[in-house]
């Protein structure tokens, strides 16, 4: 099992884009996906660091992918998913627009944005050219361990998500744009304010969801620390460690311990708690009620609620 | 423009049919299909008899299997399109690949519409389904200005459906697990979001507090009509500001728009409720009939019975105008 770093979410300015990715040359992960992933507006202010980043991760031995846009409606949108097929990386696709340009046959990888619950639909992209899986959020055990042993026969590496705030929802609507009253067309970039996406709590103060520009975030940071047995055993490749803006390079560092067995689940819990913003987990999806549910104890500093 | 509309129960399909519905569409009483409510949907035998009863007057039967098949289970929802087309349906509607390539194969003159849980948004991917799947008719993310309903129409050469009546859902549906975070259960999933089962009222000093897995979504003054706790319609706080973060309660209504959506090229109107009563779907039913034949004889919409299905209800156009955004 290895690790893969997902397309950031959130909008940070070139420069701190690029102290990111340099940062992340010596860090132990295998794979990189990088890229806009959430709003195409964002993308001028930053999309000249891409190819430096690239070229410093490759010069590292990483694997580097590019990823779609993962609502893709305006035609200056489409233009930019359909020229990804001729970058010369691998595509992450994350909105079946990606694949409309692809040539069939042509290998690419399958982010999480993407509806892969189940046999049918990785048989059907791993024909179609699919090489590199990591499974929607939302998917229980039982289903990553279905997939898993699939993407196996098929020859197509399955990950899941193993460390990041969840994707949970995308909008036409900017609730950032809504949160300072201004239109999304008019939106004056207020999503750079939060480089960890804004936080919504309940009516009782439970921290509850984030938002960032269109999209909507769990506030909880998901983390496999305590699945990592389990996943391996399910035949899951590799993590995905979704970026946030402060401590990455520990995470990695201590997501790859974990793996290495140099860190318990409860150890890895303990690092990760007052790194992660809100200082929250969780890991209800893979395994519990409901997503928002944490295997870890209330001794981590994380108990459920208020 | 042809009228979609909703039915859950046989009584409703039987009361959409007499008030005028070209089409209705229904499910499958099980995850199979986005609406999975307890007392709703069709058996088999249901499903035989709402499709002659429809058929019998003209109109047609669309069967949405519409929700993303659980990993080791797809056998049921192969089951579903199977008999959806014995039974003789007129098209089922379908959100997932896996499905989609099932069908297009083991179904192939089964008529196959891209269900709104696909969320496919431009032309690109709308071609891409057709030219894959066979698909002949995209009902439409709500996350889209008439203006670019047009523009998609004018690239594409399937059909096009829009949602104008009915619940609102705020985020690009099939793309959302805001309810499973909070509940364990999903609309991909399970064909519910923010279901009644995880939903709790307590009578607090503040007011009526709803909650849904726990969570708190909002809280009533007495006597205050108080909402259903639907996840994305919630009472929230961010920073110093406090309200509905992502949308306030309420429901599409997009009644005006009749005549921009036909410029538009949009071939059916789809009305959300597969939840109502069948007094509600006759209603509405009835009203939207008159529009439509309103609009084609080119006679002003018919204001007095349009206004009064959306009483007392806050309503939106949604997406549909660029300032929702």
């Amino acid at each position: 099992m290895d690790l893969t770093v997902g397309p950031n979410h959130f909008f940070w300015d070139a420069a701190t884009v690029r102290v990111f990715y340099q940062g992340l040359a010596a860090a132990p992960v295998s794979r990189v996906v990088l890229g806009e992933v959430v709003c195409s507006k964002r993308l001028p202010f930053w999309q000249d660091e891409i190819a430096t980043a690239v070229e410093v991760l490759l010069a590292a031995g990483k694997d580097v992918a590019i990823t779609s846009l993962a609502l893709v409606t305006l035609k200056r949108e489409r233009k930019a998913t359909a020229a990804l097929a001729e970058i010369g990386l691998p595509i992450e696709v994350n909105d079946l627009t990606a694949l409309h340009a692809l040539p069939p046959g042509q290998p690419f990888w399958v982010g999480p944005l993407i509806n892969v619950y189940n046999e049918g639909t990785l048989r059907w992209l791993a024909a179609r050219g699919a090489v590199r899986v990591c499974l929607p959020p939302e998917l229980p055990l039982d289903s990553i361990a279905v997939l898993a042993r699939l993407g196996h026969d098929l020859g197509v590496a399955v990950e899941v998500w193993g460390h990041g705030r969840l994707p949970l929802a995308l909008s036409g609507r900017c609730y950032h744009a809504r949160l300072h009253d201004h239109a999304k067309d008019s939106c004056q970039f207020v999503c750079g304010l939060d480089p960890d996406g804004r936080d919504v709590e309940t009516l009782d103060g439970q921290k509850f969801l984030t938002v960032n520009g269109v999209q909507t975030l769990s506030q909880s940071t998901a983390s496999m620390a305590w699945q990592i047995e389990v996943l391996r055993e399910a035949g899951v490749i590799a993590l995905r460690i979704s970026p946030q803006s402060v401590d990455f390079a520990e995470i990695c560092d201590a997501y790859a311990d974990r793996i290495a067995g140099k860190l318990t689940a409860a150890e890895l819990a303990a690092t990760l708690v007052p790194k992660v913003p809100g200082g929250r987990l969780s890991d209800g999806f893979v395994r519990g009620p409901a997503g928002a549910h944490w295997s870890g104890t209330a001794t981590e500093g994380n108990r459920h609620g208020l | 423009m042809e009228l979609v509309c909703p039915a859950g129960t046989p009584a409703a399909l039987r009361a959409a049919v007499e008030a005028g519905a070209q089409t209705v569409y229904c499910g499958f009483a099980d995850e199979t299909n986005a609406r999975n409510f307890p007392g709703l949907n069709f058996d088999r035998d249901e499903m035989a008899a709402g499709v002659a009863f429809a058929h019998g007057r003209g109109a047609k039967v669309l069967v949405a299997i519409n929700t993303f098949p659980h990993a080791g289970a797809e056998a049921m929802w192969h089951r579903a399109i199977a008999d959806a087309e014995t039974l003789g349906a007129d098209a089922v509607i379908l959100a997932d690949i896996g499905l989609l390539a099932h069908a297009a194969t083991h179904h192939p003159d089964l008529r196959r519409h891209l269900s709104v849980q696909a969320a496919a948004a431009n032309p690109d991917v709308i071609n891409f389904y057709a030219e894959t799947f066979g698909v002949k008719r995209v009902v439409l993310p709500r996350v889209l200005t008439v203006d670019e309903i047009a523009a998609i129409n004018r690239e594409i050469d399937v059909e096009t459906e829009v949602f104008v009546f009915g619940g609102l859902c705020v985020m690009a549906e099939g793309r959302c697990s805001l309810s499973s975070y909070a509940t364990g259960k999903s609309p991909n999933m399970n064909g519910v979001c923010s279901p009644a089962s995880h939903v709790d009222y307590a009578e607090e000093p503040g007011g009526l507090t709803a909650r849904l897995g726990g969570f708190t979504i909002h809280r009533t003054a007495k006597g205050q009509p108080a909402p259903y706790p639907t996840l994305c319609k919630g009472c929230f706080t961010s920073g110093n500001q406090t309200g509905h973060v992502f949308e306030d309660p309420v429901s599409l209504d997009a009644t005006h728009l009749i005549p921009a959506l036909a410029r538009a090229g949009v071939t059916a109107l789809k009305i959300e409720g597969r939840q109502r009563s069948r007094a509600y779907v006759a209603e509405v039913v009835r009203s939207f009939r008159a529009a439509i034949e309103a609009q084609a004889a080119g006679r002003p919409m018919p204001e007095a019975a349009l206004a009064k299905l959306s009483e007392g209800q806050a309503a939106t156009t949604g997406a549909y105008a660029k300032t929702w955004r």
